[in-house]
């Protein structure tokens, strides 16, 4: 294991823009509107800002390439910016970037900012259509909500959980989720349902219905990272620092070799186990305070809880029943409303999910502030189960 | 000796209610009452000739190694391609390439007979085994008989010189241009002229003399005729042809209207695989096919036959039956209607062919890689052994698995993605030999499939690239054994 990056790199100051269907904004007025909140935040100008990673997932459908849209969008000073794309993961990307600079000492002031505008495409879900012209020749032609159904099929198979009892679970997953959206005025969706209306909703992809699948959202959330160091020189205080940052992509073992029961994230359980050793964490159970993961489908959230080893493997179910994960549970997960109602905008989604961290930590949460959280966790998780990209990040006081 | 030393068949699951359809149309056509019993075989929305012949070939090759097969006719109708050979692409998904003659028989409905005279003439000129598939899928207007007569289907026989169950005893053709009917190149439909005329100036004229030189030709007489083969859309005529002939009419074969329909030009092997189903060493076999003149072919079965491995043949595949009794997806699936298929569907299929070409063992055949040093089996073959314990580099050797069976490692029926016949039933399915992939599920329902369920491969249309003129994709779908 290398030495790691903890306590080696400060938030500065965070933005995030309102998600949803914002038929009213391009991608370039979502980067503004976070970046505006982001840059008056860490209370610098954007003269002192020495780089900037820039993450957007299908810029096919909106900004197109480069790092030249987010230069041009918010007029930066001619500095380096890195266009970055892994999927889900690609926020958490771009801040992994931005952070590595700060801890080499290349950056003083990095900016890392995520966007994703879907809803110009005419049609619901996602786009379509990706992959390159010999995977068009054989890869079934499936969808998201397809390839994560079959994470339920496999998980149910390899546990002996009932349809019915997996039902119920994931149905809770979403139930927390719209709970603690409602109380989120950044959300896509924030209105509470009832578990009946879970439960009997249109069939997307068997077992996975309307409820158990998140949000399609327009929407930009940006970061200015730098060393805990010049947070203080500035006057900051409750310093949030990164404790850790750490990647697992897939190579092909889970799709292509007959070890994997198609039941778990591998990188998933990679990832975590290497950003808890970055982190000095020994008990993570006990240890970490709140969550926000990748729960694009309400059953990879209670599998990723599995996966992040939290709950026993083949029991999260139980502990997503029992209210583990509820805002008023043991670790609260998705306090937001996570992607389920605060949205997916996928190249922003693993930012607002340390936007969350971070205002948890400053106290500025609102009706869903937590009681004095001591260490936050983003997870995400972008591909599919055969073959992703899994980001975790540690962050937590600085003290 | 030269004659049919292998058969197979293929039947798509569906099969049509003609209640059904003629309740749609009765409105329209009351007159077609008198066609509105049992049922025809009705293609899957991924299935066309060239996938049918690909699944009847290799019904036929249970018994027979397809790398010996020097020469492959592909007769139908209904070739997917005017100008690509269709009998290559067959020849590919078999895994044939090498020393190969292909052609690509057309044009009448006694292209399957011809495909079969061309092939045996092959085989015994010393050209090796031969394999002759034929397959048609015709289109057929709403309300018309055509519509409730045809079936969709398909028929190989492999001809050699070893082992042969039926020796060809001789063949006759006559070639005139009876115009009964016709298929245009502008358009998918058949026009056809009056039925009495053709009963009366066509096949009474044309058919009994033809029987007359083949069976002389022969040394036989009419009732040494035990199978007397002859499709036709008028149940009537072959009765009445044999009967001239004096062939009797307990050995005139059941046309097989009733549960599946006349398959066009495959029907007169179709016919015969089923006669070759039951038939006894000794019996006569006369197959005679009528389009623009006839052919005729005389075969007598040999103690062989009764020693051929078993396959699924014509008997298995009718027996493997859904019935459809929705006309509507029957128009939808045939694009007879303009259905709403969302934006979804309008997804670029264009085709990198330069792509296809490099990869065509792997997405025609089926082809993965076997490790060479750690034995794991692995598609698509790759430079590195997906084998995390292993990771050997250029280790692979090709390993054939479409002939292998599968099993439903996780699955879902996705109500998102565009399909023809949603929801698409696709999951990952795994190999016992080793291998796995995230394939398309096809002829799938609710009840069939599960966690555990046995697949078999099958070579299906993958998409259809309509905006370059409808270059059809084929790949390997799954479908529940």
């Amino acid at each position: 294991m290398a030495r790691g990056i903890k306590d080696k790199v400060a938030i500065l100051g965070m933005g995030c823009s309102k998600f949803g269907e914002r038929w009213d904004s391009g991608a370039e007025e979502l980067m503004l509107e976070s970046y505006k909140e982001c840059i008056a935040d860490a209370g610098i100008d954007a003269k002192q800002l020495n780089a900037a990673w820039f993450s957007t997932a299908i810029d096919e459908v909106h900004v197109g390439k480069s790092g030249i849209p987010l230069s041009t969008t918010l007029r930066l000073p001619n500095i380096p910016v890195t266009h970055v794309e892994n999927m889900c993961a690609s926020g958490t990307e771009a801040f992994r970037g931005a952070c590595y600079a700060v801890a080499s000492g290349a950056a003083d002031f990095a900016l890392a900012l995520g966007v994703e505008k879907l809803k110009d495409t005419g049609y619901g879900g996602l786009p379509g259509g990706r992959g390159g012209p010999l995977q068009a020749l054989w890869s079934a032609n499936g969808t998201a909500p397809g390839n994560f159904a079959q994470l339920a099929t496999a998980y149910m198979a390899a546990h002996g959980v009932s349809g019915e009892d997996l039902k119920k679970a994931i149905g809770h997953v979403s139930w927390k989720s719209h709970q603690n959206g409602a109380k989120n005025p950044k959300a896509h969706l924030q209105k509470a349902v009832e578990m009946d209306t879970i439960l009997n909703a249109p069939m997307i992809a068997s077992p996975l219905g309307l409820f158990d699948c998140c949000g399609v959202s327009d929407g930009a959330a940006a970061a200015i990272v730098t060393t805990p160091e010049i947070a203080k020189s500035l006057g900051k205080h409750n310093i949030v620092s990164v404790k850790a940052l750490q990647l697992s992509v897939s190579n092909g073992s889970e799709s292509g070799h007959n070890s994997w029961d198609g039941s778990y994230f591998h990188t998933t359980r990679i990832a975590s186990k290497k950003a808890y050793e970055e982190a000095g964490i020994k008990n993570p159970r006990d240890e970490v305070s709140m969550f926000e993961v990748h729960d694009c489908f309400s059953v990879t959230e209670l599998v990723t809880m599995e996966d992040l080893h939290i709950s026993e493997t083949g029991k999260g179910w139980k502990d997503v029943l029992d209210g583990f994960y509820d805002a008023d549970g043991k670790i609260p997960c998705q306090i937001d409303g996570g992607l389920k109602c605060f949205g997916h905008p996928i190249g922003a989604s693993g930012l607002r999910m340390l936007y969350e961290m971070y205002l948890q930590f400053q106290g500025r949460a609102g009706a869903r502030q937590l009681k004095d959280p001591k260490i936050g966790m983003t997870h995400n998780l972008g591909g599919a189960p055969r073959e992703n990209v899994s980001s975790v990040a540690i962050v937590g006081r600085f003290e | 000796m030269v004659g049919i030393v292998a058969y197979g068949a293929y039947v798509p699951r569906l099969r049509l209610s003609r209640q059904a359809v003629y309740d749609a149309n009765k409105w329209f056509a009351g007159g077609l009452r008198g066609l509105a019993k049992g049922e025809r075989s009705m293609a899957n929305w991924d299935e066309d000739s060239i996938t049918m012949a690909v699944e009847a070939s290799r019904d036929c090759l249970t018994s027979h190694k397809a790398e010996d097969v020097r020469s492959l006719y592909f007769a139908s109708t209904t070739h997917p391609f005017k100008d690509r050979q269709n009998a290559g692409v067959i020849g590919t998904a078999l895994s044939i390439e090498q020393n190969l003659l292909a052609s690509d028989v057309g044009g009448s409905q006694k292209a399957g007979t011809s495909a079969l005279i061309a092939g045996l003439n092959a085989s015994k000129n010393g050209g090796g085994p031969a394999l002759v598939a034929a397959a048609d899928k015709r289109m057929a207007r709403v309300a018309s008989s055509n519509e409730l007569n045809y079936g969709d289907g398909a028929a190989a026989l492999l001809c050699g010189t070893e082992n042969v169950i039926a020796k060809l005893v001789g063949h006759h053709s006559v070639s005139m241009d009876f115009v009964d009917h016709f298929r245009g190149d502008e358009t998918d439909f058949d026009y056809g002229w009056e039925e009495r005329w053709i009963r009366d100036e066509g096949y009474s004229k044309i058919v009994p003399p033809a029987i007359k030189a083949a069976l002389a030709a022969c040394k036989l007489k009419g009732s040494d005729i035990t199978h007397f083969i002859m499709p036709s859309l008028m149940p009537a005529v072959p009765k009445q042809m044999a009967k001239i002939c004096g062939i009797g009419e307990g050995s005139v074969r059941d046309l097989l209207g009733a549960n599946l329909g006349d398959t066009g030009a495959a029907h007169a092997l179709v016919m015969l695989v089923d006669a070759l189903e039951t038939a006894k060493a000794g019996d006569k076999i006369m197959v005679v096919a009528f389009g623009q003149g006839v052919d005729i072919l005389v075969f007598e079965v040999t103690a062989e036959n009764a020693k051929l491995p078993k396959r699924k043949g014509l008997s298995g595949w009718m027996a493997r039956r859904k019935e459809e009794k929705n006309y509507m997806k029957f128009l939808a699936f045939n694009e007879m209607l303009p259905i709403e298929k969302g934006m979804r569907a309008e997804f670029d299929k264009k085709t990198a062919l330069s792509v296809l070409w490099r990869k065509r063992d792997m997405i025609y055949g089926l082809v993965g890689g076997k490790c060479k040093v750690c034995g794991t089996v692995q598609f698509p073959r790759s430079q590195v052994c997906v084998n995390p314990n292993c990771h050997a580099v250029d280790s692979q050797e090709p390993y054939a698995m479409a002939g292998l069976e599968a099993s439903v490692m996780s699955f879902t029926a996705d109500s998102l993605t565009y399909s023809p016949d949603p929801p698409a039933y696709y999951g990952m399915i795994t190999f016992p030999e080793g291998g796995r992939f995230m394939a398309d599920f096809t002829d799938s329902d609710k009840e069939q499939v599960k966690v555990g369920t046995k697949m078999r491969m099958t070579f299906r249309i993958r998409d259809n690239d309509t905006m370059r003129g409808g270059f059809k994709r084929y790949f390997w779908k799954a479908a529940p054994v």
